[in-house]
């Protein structure tokens, strides 16, 4: 029994890396900053979720479980934060998405213009 | 051996965000490359310790995963506002109110 | 656990790579005339050493790389930043012969040494025949602690230790006395621009710090039994207070734990540190002799099961010494970042445009 659950964590680990580096590859392939905060944002954190329920199928039940839990608890809590700040710092800066409509918010409309880009 | 796939296929992502954060054209995208590359960090420290066998390694993940989360937004917050300092805007009801 | 046929193979297959992506990173760092990228990459570069560290089987140095490198260094060096241009000029390839013929000729004489040290983990070598066979066999009598780095830190080298504590000490004040001591602007919120609403970032790091904070804390105390210890725990906590100052501002953080009080809390630490080896010269004992920490009445007193059996009830002293040694240098390690960032943090770019024109 043991032996079958770490072959099944051995799997889900498997198939979390592949999303990560599904993510990898989109985020180089992707044409502007919006797109690619989406590809690692989401694959990041569906990806390490099941790299760490892996890991806990193979761990069995112990402290090692719970340490993994924690670093679960912390990556669904940071990363997609990041992301949000990051895509909210980068439209401050006045990025324009290369593709998709661009809307201004009615409460923004005030400014004429968003502010000047930054030096690349 | 499964674990050691899941390290060959983590270490090929990590590839990528190098590669990102050289290539980036503006900084967002670099800071973004770290980000991820941090969180992959996580993930291959957790498995490269449970390959050896040695789950003391999870503690520098758990650190890892906490101290990623700072920088990130400590990079953010340069490349926005030029500045460390200044508080983080909140909508108008909160600000002032708060100790 | 699932443990690996060949796992010599396997570590070294990840040396390798995790070598030459450090290598690339490197070459990518020296290449870049932006220094913002530089710095970005840099927190990348202490990462891939952080895994090869773990790696090569040493958690603890690869705890305080990872912490550092990746996480204040990050921080400092941008604040420094704030400080100086963001670029670097197109160097002149005829300027760089003469440092480029040198940094060969030291390479190469560094590299042929190298090819006369003992291989890695080499019993007979002599790191590991003498001393420090000596310390690995009389760590568990003498002392009694299962980490032995945190025994050969705090116990055997204590005297070494402290000298670090008051060197970190030392370039936190260093940096007060260059940087100033306090913010420099106004530190007024920036006015409200295009989507400047941080509410998700606030509610976030409002659960974070707490928790970034209690994690500082098992690591201090966890650092007998694994990977840990003062350093790692005094650059988490201080990360904690960063990440408030970082969203909540400076004004505020400096209100919680104003200069003042950081710059005492750092020297408070280094006296903790040098006030337990004096306890231990007034009780009889060398400096830093932790057996001699508590006279003998009151550890005759100190029952056995406090420490887990009666056969560690010897080692009282030496635990109660390293972990007042440890709660030392958290406070000095603490109160030094703190009160580098304080340095730095409070200038804008402005500030420093302006100051530059003086």
């Amino acid at each position: 029994m043991a032996d079958l659950l770490a072959s099944i964590g051995g799997g889900f680990v498997l198939i979390g890396v592949a999303l990560s580096v599904l993510g990898a590859f989109g985020i180089l392939k992707f044409p502007d900053v919006y797109t690619r905060i989406h590809a690692a944002s989401i694959t990041d954190t569906a990806g390490a979720s099941l790299v760490l329920l892996g890991l806990c199928l193979i761990a069995g039940i112990s402290l090692v479980t719970l340490k993994l839990v924690f670093i679960w608890m912390f990556v669904m809590l940071t990363t997609p934060v990041a992301a949000n700040a990051l895509a909210n710092a980068a439209f401050g800066s006045g990025h324009k998405p290369r593709i998709g409509a661009f809307h201004i918010m009615r409460s923004d409309e005030r400014r004429q213009t968003p502010r000047g880009t930054d030096a690349p | 051996m499964l674990l050691l796939a899941g390290t060959a296929g983590l270490l090929v992502a990590m590839a990528m965000m190098i590669a990102r954060a050289v290539m980036g054209p503006t900084h967002y995208d670099r800071i973004l490359a770290v980000n991820s590359f941090g969180t992959k960090t996580v993930l291959l420290l957790a498995v490269i310790g449970f390959m050896f066998g040695r789950p003391a390694f999870l503690d520098i993940a758990i650190v890892y995963a906490l101290i990623n989360f700072t920088a990130t937004i400590a990079l953010m917050k340069f490349f926005r506002y030029r500045a460390l300092g200044q508080p983080l805007g909140a909508p108008p009801g909160e600000e002032g109110g708060n100790g | 656990m699932i443990t690996l046929p060949a796992s010599i193979n396997a570590s070294l297959m990840l040396d390798i790579v995790l070598l030459v992506m450090l290598l690339v990173v490197a070459g990518a760092i020296v290449r870049t005339r932006s220094l913002l990228a530089a710095i970005i990459l840099f927190s990348i570069y202490s990462l891939i050493s952080a895994v090869w560290l773990v790696v090569m089987d040493a958690p603890d140095v690869a705890f305080t790389e990872a912490v550092v490198g990746a996480g204040i260094s990050t921080i400092v060096l941008l604040g420094a930043i704030l400080l100086t241009r963001g670029e670097t000029e197109k160097p002149d390839w005829r300027k760089l012969i003469a440092p480029a013929l040198i940094c060969a000729s030291v390479g190469g004489l560094l590299i042929y040494a190298a090819m006369g040290l003992p291989e890695l983990g080499d019993p007979a070598s002599p790191a590991n025949a003498h001393v420090g066979r000596a310390y690995l066999q009389r760590t568990a009598s003498d002392i009694g602690v299962p980490n032995m780095v945190t025994a050969v830190l705090a116990s055997y080298r204590g005297l070494d230790t402290l000298g670090e504590t008051a060197v970190i000490f030392a370039a936190g004040i260093g940096v007060a006395l260059m940087l100033g001591f306090g913010p420099r602007s106004s530190l007024a919120p920036p006015p409200a621009q295009l989507g400047d609403h941080h509410v998700t970032l606030r509610v976030a790091a409002k659960m974070l710090i707490p928790l970034i904070a209690l994690f500082a804390l098992y690591v201090q105390f966890h650092g007998d039994l694994g990977a840990g210890g003062g350093f790692q725990a005094g650059v988490i906590m201080s990360v904690a207070i960063i990440l408030h100052a970082l969203v909540f501002g400076l004004r505020e953080t400096m209100a919680a734990i104003p200069p003042r009080v950081a710059r005492s809390i750092a020297s408070l630490g280094v006296l903790i540190y040098a006030g337990v080896g004096i306890v231990c010269m007034i009780n009889g004992g060398a400096f830093l002799d932790y057996d001699y920490l508590f006279p003998p009445e009151i550890e005759a007193q100190i029952p056995g099961w406090i420490l887990g059996d009666d056969a560690h009830a010897p080692h009282w002293g030496q635990h109660a010494g390293i972990l007042g040694i440890e709660i030392g240098v958290l406070l000095t390690v603490t109160a030094t970042m703190v009160t580098v960032f304080y340095g730095f943090a409070g200038r804008t770019v402005d500030d420093a445009r302006r100051e530059a024109r003086r």
